[in-house]
């Protein structure tokens, strides 16, 4: 079937046999290999992305219902070749080890931030919790997002 | 570019991650290849069954389907075990693809190549396997008894392996000691859970009998030694790659089925062939760690003072060895007498097959069965005299010492200072305080209790002496190398044997190259994870990169900096004693502008045009690090708990630790593998254990069932740390990869039955349920009543 999808700002069209995960549709037809796929019960958000700005987990979509939708993964994070504000800070602040888990958590991060722009620890781990990361023990994922809130709230105050 | 700066010891960001952060990992299932066919596994619904046929027609008539391979159709060897831990060791065979029977839920049967992944796995599906079922055993106390199913029928018997290490001292204390704490524990089956599953991409130029594969490995040089046999290809004409690799725990450290599998395809269809593991597949078929249970015994005073320790182990192996497996509970065999000065030391293991995924070495390896089972004995022996368990431990712990001492397990132990970490430990927790808000919420009954659990541990790291592996029969040696390459452009290369899956040794070993050199991190290049860029190594496990690795790194750079003295010497017309170094420039002393950078002679030692006579041109070294000792990190980690003792759910208030492993390179990165591994350690003490039901069925057999915990389940870390430097390297570095895994399970646990100790819990088992706490507490008051 066509599917017809703006990722990272350009449309991307192709024919996709019914059955594939939005997920494959990105790696496999369009060569996005970004998002990561850590399981196959929607249990370890490795592989979130955002659709229409509101993350989901793009193992547990089919590419057609992201037919006519807008999807941003990781590669359309940074801008011009500058890392946006939540990559930067997990840079700074070790927020990852391995990287497997990482693309997944930033655009989770990513959408919770922007319905939460100065959250609090706790709302942190909460909104993560669809996330799963095994090097870090979490601390500095925490860290990197309530660091990048407050330069994000800064930016905009 | 040349610098004073120097970066040992500092927090330098890590070059690692601007690929990982914006999506351009070369993670194996990031990589395609033209022509690439899928593999997919065939893995029958059963746990043990002998195989009367294999139906592959179905497969081999799908659309898309270039071969379906049974094991009769691969000529394969048996895959590799290296750890013979005993001469009579009974050793199962185990192939890459199930011939006579299946014996585990992981076991293969056959293998299907299509065009792509989904093709591959509607045949899979399609392949059906003729067995008569046999009945299961899973508990390795079932299997061992008379009458048990038998796995391996050529074998006799599943009780394959007893290991002994000999004792040491008056083993009679064991019955005339003043106090005697016996005790039993648990510790169930984990699943390491890299959140990368597994895979690889093998591929070759069959004319030439090359072969390449890229693996999601910890161990590509081991991988190499090993497979070749296997697969029927020349060590020297494979090639291992691991690229990125997202986590591995030890469960990438072992040489797999699958790998020899996808080799084998790619040589019969002459094209690349790619295997990625699903996460039912990594629950089943990659290395479960842990699975063993130990009769305890402790000696000791009334006073508090322990006089010997003794320990029996039941350790799960699973349906076959992988690359190691007896050889894990060995591991910890060095280690059960902790930080402590016992007397009387015994310790001996015995290895059951059973129907289950195979066990090997997952973070610890050995040593956190060991350190769990140590530190809840200390605790029940506290409790038994009557005496608070930081006191007991203070009066156990090895005083300080910063040369080698015989431990009575037998080998020496680098360096140590225990008292230190401890006595840091529990003053950033505020013990005392905490031991006052403890007695009150007891004497006013509160429904959430508080329990204080500590843990003072050491571990051995730095695998190894070579010599040291060969007494205990294990097959390889213990070194690592490393290459350093001044190039002419100023630019460094390093060439190392580890092998990394998210440490940052592209940063660490940057760092250190940087401050021997005089450049900054940016001029450092680090090459690994590819056999043939980095033929010589011994690759990441066991905390060894940084006490082996990084110290063949620091001998290379050595050798470059006396070649590079050398010709300094020559160009500058002084002898060489009349040079200084420092910035990484060569300078005559006291005629300060006469001066050589290291760039400058990478350059003329590159086009060798006016070079001493004998001198190799280029500046390049390499240097092999047979450490000459094991390292001992060490330390103390408390555990603040409050138990609600009506539901029997436990939450952690606190986690304090401070951790000794030596001289730190990079204090960012060393915290954070603490983080990392205090988060598994409390997982294990808390929520994770692989079930099987009494068929050998693995019930926790995804994500939804088996539970690692997120964001919200894992406390802030509160971390400080001691220094002592190791003296069995250069460096004084003693590695930090699993000391969190290591000492969070029984801070946890333990924490928990100190805040139900006032009402008669002694165990509440691991992992430490709601639901076990609860039944513990009901035990407790069942006995009182």
């Amino acid at each position: 079937m066509h599917v017809a999808v703006t990722v990272n700002g350009a449309l991307r069209e192709a024919d996709v046999e019914p059955r594939t995960l939005l997920v494959y549709f990105l790696r496999e037809t369009l060569g996005l290999t970004g998002t990561n796929v850590g399981c196959d019960t929607s249990s370890c958000g490795t592989c979130t992305v955002l659709m229409d700005g509101e993350s989901v987990k793009s193992c547990t979509l089919l590419a057609a219902q992201a037919d006519g939708r807008e999807v941003t993964t990781i590669e359309g994070m940074a801008t011009d070749g500058t890392m946006h504000p939540l990559q930067d800070a997990f840079h700074r602040n070790h927020g990852l080890q391995c990287g497997y888990c990482t693309p997944g958590m930033i655009l989770a991060a990513a959408s919770f931030l922007k319905e939460n722009p100065t959250p609090t620890e706790a709302e942190v781990r909460e909104a993560l919790e669809g996330n799963l990361c095994r090097c870090t023990g979490y601390q500095n994922i925490v860290t990197s997002i309530l660091d990048a809130a407050g330069q994000v709230s800064a930016a905009s105050a | 570019m040349a610098t004073t700066e120097t970066y040992v010891g500092s927090t330098v960001l890590r070059k690692e991650d601007p690929e990982l952060l914006t999506g351009q990992a070369s993670y194996v299932d990031n990589q395609t290849m033209p022509g690439m066919l899928w593999m997919a596994v065939v893995r029958p619904p059963y746990v043990h069954a002998r195989i009367t046929g294999i139906d592959t027609s179905a497969a081999k008539a799908m659309p898309g389907v270039v071969g379906v391979f049974t094991a009769e159709d691969l000529d394969l060897g048996a895959l590799p075990f290296v750890w013979p831990i005993t001469e009579d060791i009974k050793v199962p065979v185990h192939y890459p693809l199930a011939k006579d029977k299946i014996r585990f839920h992981g076991d293969a049967v056959a293998v299907v190549v299509a065009e792509t992944r989904g093709l591959a796995r509607d045949a899979a599906e399609a392949v059906h396997a003729q067995v008569e079922e046999l009945p299961a055993v899973t508990d390795p106390e079932a299997a061992m008894v008379d009458g048990a199913p038998i796995l391996h029928e050529d074998l006799g018997t599943n009780v394959t392996v007893h290991w002994s290490h000999g004792g040491a001292g008056d083993q009679s204390v064991f019955e005339s000691a003043p106090v005697i704490v016996e005790e039993r524990y648990t510790q169930p089956r984990l699943i390491p859970n890299a959140i990368e599953p597994r895979g690889c991409l093998a591929y070759g130029v069959p004319a030439m009998g090359e072969y390449t594969l890229i693996s999601a490995t910890q161990i590509p040089h081991i991988v190499r030694a090993t497979l070749g046999g296997v697969v029927g290809i020349a060590e020297s004409k494979l090639r291992i790659v691991a690229p990125d690799v997202g986590g591995g725990f030890g469960s990438k450290l072992n040489v797999y089925a699958e790998e020899a599998l996808a080799l084998a395809t790619a040589k019969a269809t002459g094209r690349p062939v790619k295997w990625i593991e699903d996460r039912h597949e990594n629950y089943v078929a990659t290395i479960h760690g842990r699975g063993v249970i130990h009769d305890c015994t402790l000696a000791g005073t009334e006073d508090g003072q322990i006089l010997g320790l003794k320990f029996i182990e039941i350790a799960d192996l699973g349906a076959y060895y992988q690359l190691l497996t007896p050889g894990i509970p060995e591991l910890g065999g060095w280690v059960y007498m902790g930080p402590y000065d016992p007397q009387t030391y015994w310790y001996e293991f015995t290895g059951v097959l059973t129907n289950a995924t195979p066990t090997d070495a997952y973070r610890g390896a050995g040593r956190p069965e060991a350190t769990y089972v140590v530190e809840r004995l200390v605790d029940a022996y506290a409790r038994r005299i009557g005496m608070d368990p930081a006191e007991v431990r203070r009066k156990n712990l090895v005083p300080r010492f910063t040369e080698a001492r015989t431990a009575i397990s037998g080998l020496n132990v680098d360096s140590g200072d225990y008292h230190a970490t401890f006595d840091k430990a529990l003053e950033m927790v505020g013990y005392e305080d905490l031991r006052r808000e403890q007695a009150e919420r007891r004497e006013r009954g509160d429904v959430k209790q508080l329990g204080i659990g500590l843990c003072t541990y050491i571990e051995m790291c730095g695998l190894a002496p070579s010599n040291i592996l060969g007494a205990l029969r294990y097959a390889a040696g213990g070194w690592d190398a490393c290459t350093v390459q001044c190039l002419p452009g100023g630019e460094v290369v390093l060439k190392i044997g580890t092998s990394p899956h998210g440490q940052g040794h592209a940063t660490t070993w940057a760092q250190i190259a940087a401050d021997a050199l005089g450049v900054t991190p940016d001029d450092v290049r680090v090459l690994h994870g590819d056999t043939a860029v980095s033929p010589l190594g011994m690759d990441t496990y066991g905390s060894r990169s940084v006490s082996v690795g990084a110290t063949a790194l620091h001998l290379a750079l050595e050798k470059i900096k006396e070649k590079a003295r050398t010709l300094a010497s020559h160009e500058l017309e002084v002898a060489e004693d009349d040079l200084e170094f420092a910035n990484g420039t060569y300078s005559v002393k006291g005629a300060p502008d006469r001066a050589r950078t290291i760039a400058d002679l990478a350059a003329s030692a590159w086009h060798a045009h006016a070079i001493p006579d004998g001198f190799e041109p280029n500046l390049e070294a390499t240097a092999v690090f047979d450490p000459p000792n094991f390292t001992w990190p060490g330390g103390a980690h408390i555990c603040v708990s409050e138990v609600d003792t009506e539901t029997g759910a436990a939450e952690i208030l606190r986690y304090v630790a401070v951790d000794d492993c030596g001289t730190v390179i990079n204090p960012m990165i060393v915290e954070g593998q603490l983080h990392g591994g205090i988060a598994q350690g409390i997982a294990e003490a808390l929520y994770e254990e692989a079930i099987y039901d009494d068929h050998g069925n693995l019930i926790t057999s995804s994500m939804t069932q088996y539970l690692i915990p997120s964001a919200t389940e894992i406390p802030s870390f509160e971390l400080d740390r001691t220094e002592t430097p190791s003296t069995t390297n250069p460096l004084g570095v003693k590695g930090i990869g699993e000391a969190g895994t290591i000492a969070a399970p029984p801070a946890v646990v333990n924490s928990i039955v100190d805040a139900l100790a006032h009402l008669g819990v002694t165990d509440v088992g691991k992992p430490a349920t709601p639901e076990r706490v609860w039944e513990a507490i009901r035990r407790a008051e069942g006995g009182a009543a």
